[in-house]
């Protein structure tokens, strides 16, 4: 092949896949590009109504983070960010840890087991949130109702600054909890078997052999799970929105980032009006916060499977 | 053929029979009352019947989404020729920009029906310029189980002592008194301002208004106060009652009160036809004191201003200015319509027209949702906590007084 045939077989090549990448690339600049560009104009200019009315600089973003009273709401939703974030971290992603680890057992009735605690994920948020409303709800609720036949009076969940926070963390580890269970359980299937039962032959525990072996070898799995748990408890909206509000209901105990963006974006029905420069610069803020975030983690994590 | 066509049509064209088809206009008209669809179709064919050609297309949107997919196809150029918009901060959010078409006594003359008071909540503040016809006023007051009532040997309570006094025997009963809960924010704020309004009395709100009082004033911490007297007698876990659990329990007779809206009344009835439903207003704080309802115009009608079809939009908007479409949506769909002269047939309906002449404005909305942060926004939250204990009335006077002082003069440095 002489050097004028490579180099237009490169031209070819390079065409076509610029040809595939196209359409691709057409609906993600109109859908995504744009409108996140389009959210950074918007967090520097005032707004009448939905009409831009003229650029401000920084004072949207100086507002909400450092202005009361929309500081005091950017921080207390944000320290609920972090809060559902450590939570599911814990709760939910530390059962699903465990929940793999008994399936990868392979004991009777497994498959069965593996397809129950999968089977919440494939329902739809809002579904998952207004079921478990009606079961936490303190009068006709069934959680309230089971925990009387004890003689335990239940509080009620959604409607008690104490509770309501967790009782829509708990939710949401019903809801994805077996999501992060087959990621593990597919790491940890891939881990040679000899390995496992080297271990064994050599007196390890369950505990020893989940904490010791299992744990440095699933750590690709680890950081897929620790990243989309990050993602998704930074832009948690529709769990909190269906089952205490748009307000974060109790006097915002449940507020979070998302809740507090669209609500400042685009007014509570009965509430509030749009304001769509302070909305936007929280929409910005939490891109920021999200993308700044999953970067360093995405570091440490990746650096630690090496390590590992 | 196709010069036949040609000929024909250009025919038609002269001697005007076509004249119908091309005048034929469709109009679109958005709300956010998807439940009203029957009643508006009906409206409409009326209207059409008078304005042949005009015919109205009605698209309705979940309400919780209604302004903001209103305030995106405006933005965007978009948008219905009629628009059913919310009063007040919410009129004049859309009309300060400039969406709306102003109304004029010339391209609404149907203006003139209005009282005063609906002219101001449906204009833009610093011009006075109108934008919208009105729709419906709403009453904030209690609504009655009588049969419990009966059954508890009590009357419909007239000051705060009987109101007490009928919520222990109901609650002796073996019924909840009061069906509210508190998880809803904009239903908290409802029963705040439903309750409170007669202990404030009118001069309250004048005085807020003009910057000689505020939030802080020991008379609205008081009246505050007097709300937690209430917790006994609401539903058990009341903190995590929301609306339509509220709803619930008072139309399947475990609730002898609803404190709530006129809104309400034909959502009931048709709900539970067999419910033996009254319509009181809140208890004076003694006997010879007024029972003061709370009462605000609930939206209205505007033409878009970008609308290609102006002249039919305004003649739809004249039409629903009408006596005749006042008493209709009285009688078909249960709103009291503020155009005057409109009569209500519905005996509830009549005897809330009627409370309206002693009232006092359902003060966040009418004077404080123009500006963020809402007056509506700061109360909802800090009531939540004051029926959740961790707050009280002098701190939630406090944080709303604070809230609105950023943007409302007579409130800084108070």
């Amino acid at each position: 092949m002489t050097a004028a045939t490579a180099r237009r077989h490169g031209v070819r090549r390079g065409l076509w896949i610029l040809l595939l990448l196209a359409p691709g690339a057409a609906v993600m600049t109109l859908f995504v590009v744009v409108p996140v560009l389009g959210a950074f104009a918007d967090a520097f200019r005032s707004f009448q109504g939905p009409r831009p009315t003229g650029w401000v600089g920084f004072a949207n973003l100086r507002d909400v983070i450092f202005v009361a009273p929309y500081a005091a709401a950017t921080w207390r939703a944000l320290w609920h960010n972090v809060l559902v974030f450590a939570s599911l971290m814990v709760v939910q992603n530390g059962l699903a840890y465990l929940i793999a680890f008994a399936l990868l057992k392979a004991l009777p009735g497994h498959r069965v087991h593996q397809v129950i605690v999968f089977l919440p994920v494939v329902l739809s948020a809002i579904v998952v949130g207004i079921l478990w409303k009606e079961l936490l709800n303190p009068i006709f609720g069934a959680v309230n109702e089971l925990l009387a036949l004890t003689g335990i009076q239940g509080p009620p969940w959604l409607g008690d600054a104490s509770t309501a926070l967790g009782s829509i963390i708990a939710t949401n580890a019903w809801h994805w909890m077996g999501f992060p269970a087959l990621i593990f359980l597919a790491a940890m299937q891939r881990i040679p078997k000899e390995t496992l039962e080297a271990a064994r032959i050599d007196g390890a525990t369950d505990r020893v052999l989940m904490a010791r072996i299992i744990w440095p070898l699933v750590a690709p799995a680890t950081t897929i799970v620790v990243i989309l748990t990050f993602i998704g408890s930074f832009n948690w909206f529709e769990l909190p929105y269906v089952m205490t509000g748009l307000d974060g209901s109790p006097g915002g105990a449940t507020d979070v980032l998302g809740l507090l963006f669209y609500r400042t974006a685009f007014g509570g029905v009965s509430s509030g009006l749009e304001d769509f420069g302070h909305g936007s610069a929280l929409a910005v803020l939490m891109f920021i916060v999200v993308a700044a975030v999953s970067a360093v983690a995405l570091r440490i994590l990746r650096a630690r499977e090496i390590e590992l | 053929m196709r010069k036949l066509l040609a000929g024909l049509t250009a025919l038609l064209a002269m001697t005007g029979v076509g004249a119908g088809v091309a005048r034929a206009e469709n109009i679109t008209f958005w709300t956010w009352r998807q439940e009203d669809k029957a009643a508006y179709t009906k409206l409409f064919a009326e209207f059409t019947k008078a304005h042949p050609g005009i015919h109205v297309l009605f698209r309705a949107f979940p309400p919780a989404d209604y302004q903001t997919i209103v305030s995106t196809a405006l933005a965007g150029g978009k948008g219905p020729d009629v628009l059913h918009t919310r009063a007040y901060g919410g009129l004049e959010q859309l009309a300060k920009p400039g969406y709306l078409l102003q109304l004029t006594p010339q391209n609404d003359p149907e203006l003139a029906n209005l009282p005063a008071s609906a002219k101001t909540a449906l204009a833009v503040r610093s011009t006075g310029k109108i934008y919208s016809s009105a729709f419906s006023t709403q009453t904030l007051g209690i609504l009655v189980n009588s049969k419990i009532l009966a059954e508890a040997k009590v009357a419909e309570p007239k000051t705060w002592a009987e109101l007490l006094a009928a919520c222990k025997a109901i609650k002796a009963a073996g019924k909840i008194c009061i069906a509210n809960g508190t998880a809803t924010g904009w239903m908290d704020e409802v029963f705040a301002g439903d309750l409170t309004g007669p202990l404030l009395g009118q001069q309250f709100f004048k005085d807020v208004v003009a910057g000689k009082t505020t939030f802080k004033d020991q008379k609205y911490t008081t009246a505050l106060g007097r709300l937690l007297e209430l917790k006994p007698y609401m539903p058990p876990g009341f903190t995590g009652i929301d609306y339509p659990t509220s709803q619930q329990l008072f139309l399947t007779g475990r609730a002898a009160m609803f404190v709530g809206g006129s809104w309400e009344i034909a959502n009931f009835h048709k709900q539970n036809p067999k419910l033996a439903i009254d319509f009181m207003a809140p208890p004076a704080p003694d006997a010879n004191s007024p029972q003061l309802v709370s009462k605000f115009y609930d939206g209205g009608y505007a033409v878009v201003k970008s609308s290609k079809h102006q002249k039919a939009a305004l003649e739809l908007v004249g039409f629903m200015g009408t006596k005749h479409f006042g008493d209709q949506l009285g009688a078909m769909l249960g709103d009291i319509s503020p155009i005057e002269g409109v009569k209500l047939a519905d005996p509830t309906l009549a005897k809330v027209a009627a409370m309206d002449k002693q009232s006092v404005p359902y003060i966040m909305l009418v004077s404080f949702r123009y500006e963020n942060p809402t007056g509506s926004e700061l109360l909802q939250g800090a009531l939540q906590k004051m029926f959740a204990g961790s707050m009280t009335p002098q701190q939630v006077g406090a944080t709303v007084t604070e809230g609105i002082a950023k943007y409302y003069k007579p409130f800084q440095g108070k």
